[in-house]
């Protein structure tokens, strides 16, 4: 029994993507138009073309009648998945794996989440009848625990500590001011982003993803039928998903400053694709930058930094768009806010713009190298799930 | 010979200086300070803190608890249940409320006293009042417990020599169902009554104890109605026991077994203590402490509790806490009521948190596990109650977001000793104040009420030295 990939066997032939932000004139149907029309014109095709549809939102929709109805999809199978804020990957996956096996030719991924409507503040959820004994803990701080355990580990004082996240703000807002699609389409100082009112121990509200309302979907045939839709398909080299026991808040060997479930799947997307130096052979990558200690903490678990050296990484600009490996170069959820199902397929979708060379020209990466990283997660430090895919724009 | 095997009392960590009351209104307060029930305490919550001192001192296992409050958490449900499950008692332990007035703390304790093997009574109140009231000023909130046995169970303490009660059916305070304050008659009228059942009540106590008030050593006089107690005192002269209300208010139905309780904490063997408590009557005890209690330490004193207690609450937030100032709530959901079968499937982690441990490999699982998170062993696992075991802060975070009646939320993981990990919220701390490697123990609390339902779960609170 092994895992074996689907490298090279299905390729993206078409995306869309709706603009991120609060779009109190838009609902979740409106948004599911937008992007699902955008991606047919862009693959060339029409409704009718699609053979099955995978619908990823967390809250936004149950069923498949979430997409078929605004749509008006014609007795098509739709499968609506949730896999926490990784729930917009697993649409995706899940649609390659039908293309690779052969029972479909053309599938759509489509995600989607209507944020704004709730009213609150931050993410919500609805959770199972309980014994009323789950942490009563926001995501903000759950998120916080890998700040000063990433500090004391590495010997970090405070304010340098303060220096990192901040440095990590202020890069996706100045990649994400470049991006017409963002929420936040501006730059923003670092003394604004480190003087921010504090939501979670040492985070303030910019060291926070936004929250808004987005959609975006792709289009997915066999590897061997992508140049009928596009001469710059984007061929899938590895997708891997790894769901971990949750032991963190158990495990006193679990020190809070990595994620355990973020380096099972790297490892198993970098043996898929045959990647064994990311840093050197992927051009760009799109992770789940939720909060800035989030992304600090991936740079190391995906591989992109020794261990214990992101901090310095990050504070040299080793990530910035003009740097070695730009990472969130569309912004990142820091610039587009986290609509929860559509997130993975916006990362999806600058990768399309990227390797495709169709990124405005004032952030399109000048490079040699033809790997895209997409990584998604859900849950929290020590109990999460974590999504890793990789795309190329050459076969091989 | 049947009698006191051993006690156990709480006092809550907040004290209101009563000046603030007086700077606040212009009116109300006074000199001293009350101590104040934390946002995440009832007095169920107080009654198990003050019974797992009670057994922590003594390490009995009682057979009936008895449980009295003049401010119940729930009515028309028992309260003593959440009180016997925190504790980690069997089904076969019969607990029991008596409730509503500061009198049924005297049901609890000559309910225990007079049922057969080791059977605890637990006295708890929180006490309100309107704004600049004398009650808001003078109430207090505490718990304390009292284990009854006979020798054979464990050595006795003290015993009663003596016992009388009388009754008396006259208004002298009252409170109707949901009222968040009693009224009060005149009060002159309510001491001469006092006085005549109390005088009545003591005569025969001492008849039956066979001495004179002469032969007494100290006096503890108990009683929400300050001027007859005030009144009575002269009876006692230099005898006369603290009664704490300086200090920590006077924590109704709870004040007479826990100033018997600091009587108990200082004294020598032999001692003879005339408790009285005035409530709708009176009722006189005279005690006599035995050799045993040289013998005997209890868990926490009175006056260790009351030193270590914090003055740093602001009036308004007490008026927050008490349900008297309603704040503009954080921009997010109302917490969801927990299920009550999922909170009966889980009873013994919510309530007496007790976790699994892996025969096979050691680890420690909290929650309890079915399959083993080292190993992957399944069932086998053995229970193991971690609600005693101290722990240390192995990191930690405050969320100013979460939903809270007193935000901000501290949130600890914290690694216990001898192994085992739990996340939790930690109580009766400043935010400010918090470190990796600080040293904790869990407190049963309160974490929030929603659609009428209480959440009982445990906390993590600064170790107490």
């Amino acid at each position: 029994m092994a895992s074996h990939g689907i490298k090279d066997q299905v390729a993206i032939v078409g995306m869309g993507c709706t603009p991120f932000g609060e779009h109190w004139d838009k609902g979740a149907d409106d948004m599911l138009v937008d992007a699902a029309h955008e991606a047919y014109a862009s693959a060339g095709v029409k409704q009718d073309d699609i053979d099955a549809f995978w619908l990823g939102t967390m809250g936004s929709g149950v069923s498949g009648l979430t997409l078929s109805k605004p749509l008006q999809i014609d007795y098509k199978p739709v499968s609506r998945l949730e896999n926490m804020c990784a729930t917009g990957s697993e649409a995706f996956r899940n649609a390659c794996y039908a293309v690779a096996s052969g029972a479909y030719d053309v599938v759509m991924a489509i995600g989607v989440e209507k944020l704004k409507d709730s009213g609150y503040s931050g993410l919500t959820g609805s959770r199972p009848p309980s014994d009323g004994t789950d942490s009563s803990l926001t995501a903000p701080a759950t998120f916080s625990l890998l700040a000063p355990a990433y500090a004391h580990k590495n010997g970090l004082d405070d304010e340098t500590m303060k220096e990192v996240l901040t440095r990590i703000a202020w890069k996706n807002h100045k990649n994400g001011a470049l991006n017409p699609r963002a929420q936040f389409r501006k730059e923003v100082a670092k003394e604004t982003i480190a003087g921010s009112p504090l939501v979670a121990g040492p985070l303030g509200i910019f060291d926070c993803s936004g929250v808004s309302d987005g959609s975006a979907a792709a289009v997915i045939v066999r590897a061997e039928d992508a140049h009928r839709y596009t001469d710059k398909p984007l061929y899938v080299k590895a997708l891997s998903f790894s769901s971990g026991p949750a032991t963190g808040a158990l495990d006193p060997s679990y020190d809070y400053t990595t994620f355990r479930e973020v380096r099972a799947s790297a490892e198993e997307a970098y043996k898929q694709a045959g990647i064994d130096d990311p840093r050197s052979q992927i051009a760009m990558a799109e992770v789940h930058d939720c909060f800035t200690p989030t992304e600090l903490v991936l740079m190391e678990d995906l591989g992109f930094a020794e261990e214990g050296t992101a901090w310095k990484e990050a504070l040299n600009g080793a990530f910035d768009l003009d740097g070695d490996l730009p990472v969130n170069p569309d912004g990142g959820l820091k610039s587009f806010g986290h609509p929860i199902g559509a997130s993975g397929l916006r990362m999806l979708f600058e990768c399309w713009l990227q390797l495709r060379g169709e990124a405005p020209p004032e952030r399109q990466i000048d490079s040699d190298k033809t790997l895209g990283l997409t990584h998604n997660l859900g849950g929290q430090p020590g109990a999460c799930v974590s999504f890793v895919s990789v795309v190329g724009s050459e076969l091989g | 010979m049947r009698g006191i095997i051993g006690y156990g009392t709480y006092v809550p960590y907040y004290r209101l200086d009563r000046a603030k009351i007086t700077a606040a209104m212009g009116a109300g307060g006074g000199r001293g300070h009350r101590a104040v029930a934390g946002y995440d305490e009832d007095t169920t919550t107080m009654g198990v803190e003050a019974a797992r001192n009670a057994l922590r001192s003594s390490n009995l296992t009682p057979s009936s608890i008895w449980f009295a409050t003049a401010n119940p958490a729930y009515l028309d449900k028992t309260n003593a249940t959440a009180i016997q499950a925190a504790l980690d008692l069997p089904q076969a332990t019969w607990a029991v409320d008596a409730g509503g007035s500061a009198r049924s703390a005297e049901a609890a304790i000559l309910g225990a006293r007079g049922t057969s093997g080791i059977s605890m009574a637990v006295v708890s109140d929180l006490r309100t009042g309107n704004p600049t009231s004398n009650d808001e000023s003078g109430g207090g909130d505490a718990a304390a417990a009292v284990l009854f046995g006979d020798d054979e169970d464990a050595p006795v303490i003290a015993y009663a020599m003596g016992l009388a009660t009388s009754t008396g059916e006259f208004l002298d305070r009252y409170r109707l169902p949901g009222e968040s304050a009693s009224r009060i008659w005149e009060e002159r009228f309510g001491e001469q009554a006092y006085i005549t059942l109390a005088e009545d009540a003591i005569e025969r106590a001492l008849k039956e104890a066979d001495i004179a008030l002469e032969d007494v050593d100290r006096v503890v006089i108990a009683g929400l109605h300050a001027r007859a107690v005030r009144s009575l005192s002269r009876i006692a002269g230099d005898k006369l026991v603290d009664d704490l209300t300086g200090r920590i208010g006077n924590p109704g139905a709870a004040q007479l077994p826990l100033l018997v309780a600091s009587a108990l904490d200082n004294a020598d063997p032999g001692e003879i203590i005339l408790c009285v408590h005035l409530a709708d009557g009176a009722y006189a005890s005279v005690l006599r402490t035995t050799d045993a209690i040289s013998d005997y330490t209890p868990f926490a004193t009175v006056e260790s509790q009351i030193e270590k207690g914090s003055d740093s609450l602001d009036y308004n937030l007490y008026l927050t806490w008490r349900g008297f100032l309603d704040r503009e709530p954080p921009r997010r959901p109302d917490p969801d009521r927990p299920g009550a079968p999922p909170a009966f499937r889980s009873e013994d982690w919510k309530y007496a948190f007790v976790g699994s441990r892996d025969r096979s490999s050691g680890a420690i699982h909290l929650p309890p596990m079915r399959v083993s998170m080292d190993g992957g062993a399944v069932d086998d696992m053995e229970r193991v109650r971690m609600a005693d075991t101290p722990a240390t802060i192995a990191t930690f975070t405050v969320d100013y977001l979460a939903f809270s009646l007193s935000p901000p939320t501290v949130a600890v993981v914290i690694d216990f000793d001898g192994g085992g990990r739990f996340q939790a919220e930690m109580t009766d701390v400043d935010p400010n104040e918090v470190k990796i490697g600080d040293r904790v123990e869990m407190t049963f609390r309160r974490l929030f009420t929603a659609q009428g339902i209480h959440n009982y779960f445990w906390k993590a609170r600064p170790l107490a030295e």
